[in-house]
């Protein structure tokens, strides 16, 4: 049996020659635009591949990129993680969670800072070493902080299950999965935003499949192509939506058709439906209440939600960023990063004020490592 | 004796004991074995003097261990200086409980480095701290060395100097990162952790016009181009395409967000020469084992002052910033 290497997965769409190509491609079609372009790259993953490899220095001018409210750890309140801080500070508690949420500026600290001041934070890996931190510690209970989109939604699922089928009673959730239609649905019925494109996320639509996007593309008469991470994937996913734009169509089309099909993958959509449902309402950063836009425990799973088990010794009140900061219009789309008065300066990714410089998924963040020449 | 005691750390017979046995007979030399409160060295006129403390985790790792990295270290930070490394310090402070067997197989690869730079350990010290005050062990070593070639200093790079890169980056930093959190990657990667005396000895042989030397340990070559950018006040302008990663170290990258460029390396150095001799000292490195890969990298211009451009082979530009925060503590 011959072994996939991983360098298979992305050798071929790193390809100096291929990107050239397809740069020289873009600008030829895109003279025949009739308008600008202003694409909405929905995932952070994107922003960070479009600068690391400079591909706006590849396109012409009249295409442009919006960076959308696609990280989980950019979109999260502070309250919520002053809920993770209380978390942390609670006597026999094991707070875990991914790494980048360490970092994230809560109203007045972060989950490091906590862990330096001797309260046992951990950073996973993979969410499913959280099972063996709870076997690990029978006495201790082990709240696992779970973020991310569609993506990493069935992963959280799944330890659930481990946790039920092995009779692991001292692991616990807080649940803080978000779902990416909702948002692009606020974003775009804010009315300010300027997004005539989308790229959407390849590893959402992997779980979800494409159709979740259908309504965006009929709603606001967009096209929307469904990309790969690699530098080629998303130069070819631009090459579609100038070709749409050209021959005035507004389609959803797959680019990731390695993994990617319509439907997704359904017993990991059914795995999430066993266990979490639509949360009425979830506050994201920058953007504000979205009704159903993430998700949270079942009723029956009552048992294993942290945030009910703990509700009354866990802060709610709502907080604002820091005046300074413009996450909010960076996550609408409405302004650049480097917009930002405090950007590379009071604000940077060894002391960020917002959380768009947290995460490495981040706009401010990917615009501040990756500085273009 | 299969665990050190507190009492090998007393002063009294049983340190003497772990003295004589373990660290006499391992780096017998005679400066060492007059045993006297100081060493008593007669050196050159001109020398480099640099310490360093070890305190990896794991101890052990694929391609090396604590004892090698401490010899490494400290010989490659005055090779750095065009300095012979001649005389080394070593410090340890180990916990009680840690097997002797252990500390003896790092003694006994520390004795097989020292070897690769002809240094001597002239002096040491060993404390015992009670179960809990220490993880293991940690190990100090400071040294001298004889300058052989004045003037090499990362504050004096040029316009017009050549960047050569000693060979593949990443791979001490990926070694102890797999290792250490279990992140169960199958894969062959071995950490770089070497002395790097031979590779500059030759350059210093053939009179190469090095403008200056820097190992790429912690924060990796992005850590290392950023420093020279910013203390000769000139631009870095690197080649994507010429720096070298393994696809393993690059493999483990993919899967965990890492950058190879920030990932620390023990044994692979950063060069600029004046541009008439860099052919030469190319030649010079790719025959010398430890630098049998070595590649011309970039230059120095004055672009931009004070900061590292990456030049990508498609033809896009972009800063490179040092390395944040806390990226992987106790990698060396
Ligand atoms: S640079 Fe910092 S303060 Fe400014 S918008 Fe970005 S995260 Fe907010």
């Amino acid at each position: 049996m011959s072994r996939l290497e991983l360098k298979e997965l992305y050798a071929g769409f790193r390809d100096a020659g291929v990107i050239k190509a397809l740069s020289k491609q873009i600008s030829k079609e895109a003279e025949r635009l009739c308008e600008p372009l202003c694409i909405m790259e929905v995932c952070g993953g994107h922003t960070h591949t479009i600068m690391k490899y400079g591909l706006k220095q590849l396109l012409p001018q009249s295409i442009e990129f919006v960076h959308g409210p696609g990280c989980p750890v950019c979109i999260m309140p502070k309250e919520r993680i002053d809920q993770a801080i209380a978390l942390s500070g609670m006597k026999n508690l094991i707070l875990v969670t991914l790494g980048d949420m360490l970092y994230v500026p809560g109203s007045l600290s972060t989950l490091a800072k906590e862990r330096a001041q001797g309260c046992d934070v951990r950073a996973l890996y993979s969410p499913m070493d959280a099972l063996a931190i709870a076997l690990q510690n029978p006495d201790k209970t082990v709240v696992y902080f779970a973020i991310g989109f569609e993506t990493t939604t069935p992963m959280t699922a799944a330890l659930l299950q481990q946790a039920q089928e092995k009779g692991i009673k001292n692991l616990l959730f807080h649940i803080n999965h978000v779902l990416v239609p909702p948002a692009v649905d606020a974003i775009m019925q804010d009315g300010e935003a300027r997004v005539n494109a989308f790229i959407a996320p390849s590893h959402v639509s992997v779980i979800s499949g494409a159709k979740i996007y259908r309504g965006i593309c009929e709603n606001y008469a967009t096209p929307v192509v469904v990309s790969g991470f690699e530098p080629v994937d998303v130069m070819q996913s631009i090459a579609m939506i100038v070709r749409q734009k050209n021959e005035q169509r507004c389609e959803l089309e797959i680019e990731y058709s390695r993994c990617v099909t319509m439907e997704g993958n359904l017993k990991a959509q059914e795995m999430i439906e066993k266990y979490m449902k639509p949360r009425e309402n979830f506050r994201w950063r920058g953007v504000g209440d979205i009704p159903f836009s993430a998700l949270e425990l079942k009723v029956e799973f009552e048992g294993y939600d942290a945030e009910k088990i703990f509700a009354s010794q866990l802060p709610s009140q709502e907080i604002d960023d820091h005046k300074l900061c413009i996450c909010a219009k960076i996550l609408k789309g409405l302004a650049n990063p480097e917009e930002c008065s405090v950007f590379g300066t009071a604000c940077t990714p060894n002391q960020p004020l917002g959380s768009c410089m947290v995460s490495s998924e981040g706009s401010c963040n990917a615009y501040y490592r990756y500085a273009q020449v | 004796m299969s665990q050190i005691q507190l009492s090998h750390g007393g002063g009294g017979e049983e340190t003497n004991r772990l003295i004589r046995e373990m660290f006499y007979a391992h780096f017998a030399n005679d400066i060492l074995l007059a045993a006297e409160d100081a060493a008593v060295l007669s050196v050159a006129k001109n020398i480099a003097f640099s310490t360093d403390c070890f305190t990896v985790s794991p101890i052990f790792f694929a391609g090396g261990n604590i004892g090698k990295l401490a010899i490494a270290g400290t010989v490659n930070d005055l090779s750095m200086m065009g300095a012979k490394p001649l005389y080394l310090s070593a410090g340890f402070i180990i916990e009680e409980g840690f097997e002797t067997a252990k500390l003896e197989q790092i003694v006994v690869s520390m004795a097989q480095e020292l070897k690769v730079s002809g240094a001597k350990i002239v002096c040491g010290d060993t404390k015992v701290v009670p179960r809990g005050s220490a993880d293991q062990i940690f190990i100090t070593t400071s040294g001298i060395g004889g300058i052989l070639k004045p003037g090499i200093s990362a504050n004096r790079l040029n316009e017009g100097d050549v960047l050569i890169l000693s060979g593949d980056i990443g791979r001490h930093g990926a070694a102890v990162l797999m290792q250490r959190e279990g992140l169960g990657v199958r894969g062959n990667i071995q950490s770089d952790c070497a002395s790097l005396w031979p590779a500059v000895e030759a350059l210093l042989r053939y009179d190469i016009s090095v403008s200056a030397m820097r190992d790429a340990t912690r924060g990796g070559l992005s850590a290392v181009s950023n420093e020279w950018a910013r203390q000769s006040a000139v631009c870095l302008e690197l080649e994507e395409s010429a720096i070298c990663i393994d696809d393993a170290v690059q493999g483990i990258c993919e899967l965990f967000g890492f950058d190879a460029l920030d990932f620390a390396n023990e044994g692979t150095f950063l060069i600029a020469v004046k541009a008439k001799d860099a052919q030469r000292a190319l030649e010079c490195l790719r025959g010398v084992e430890v630098s049998k890969n070595a590649a011309v990298i970039g230059r120095i211009t004055r672009k931009k002052e004070g900061r590292v451009i990456l030049h990508s082979a498609h033809g896009s530009s972009r800063y490179l910033e040092p390395p944040k925060g806390e990226l992987l503590p106790r990698i060396c």
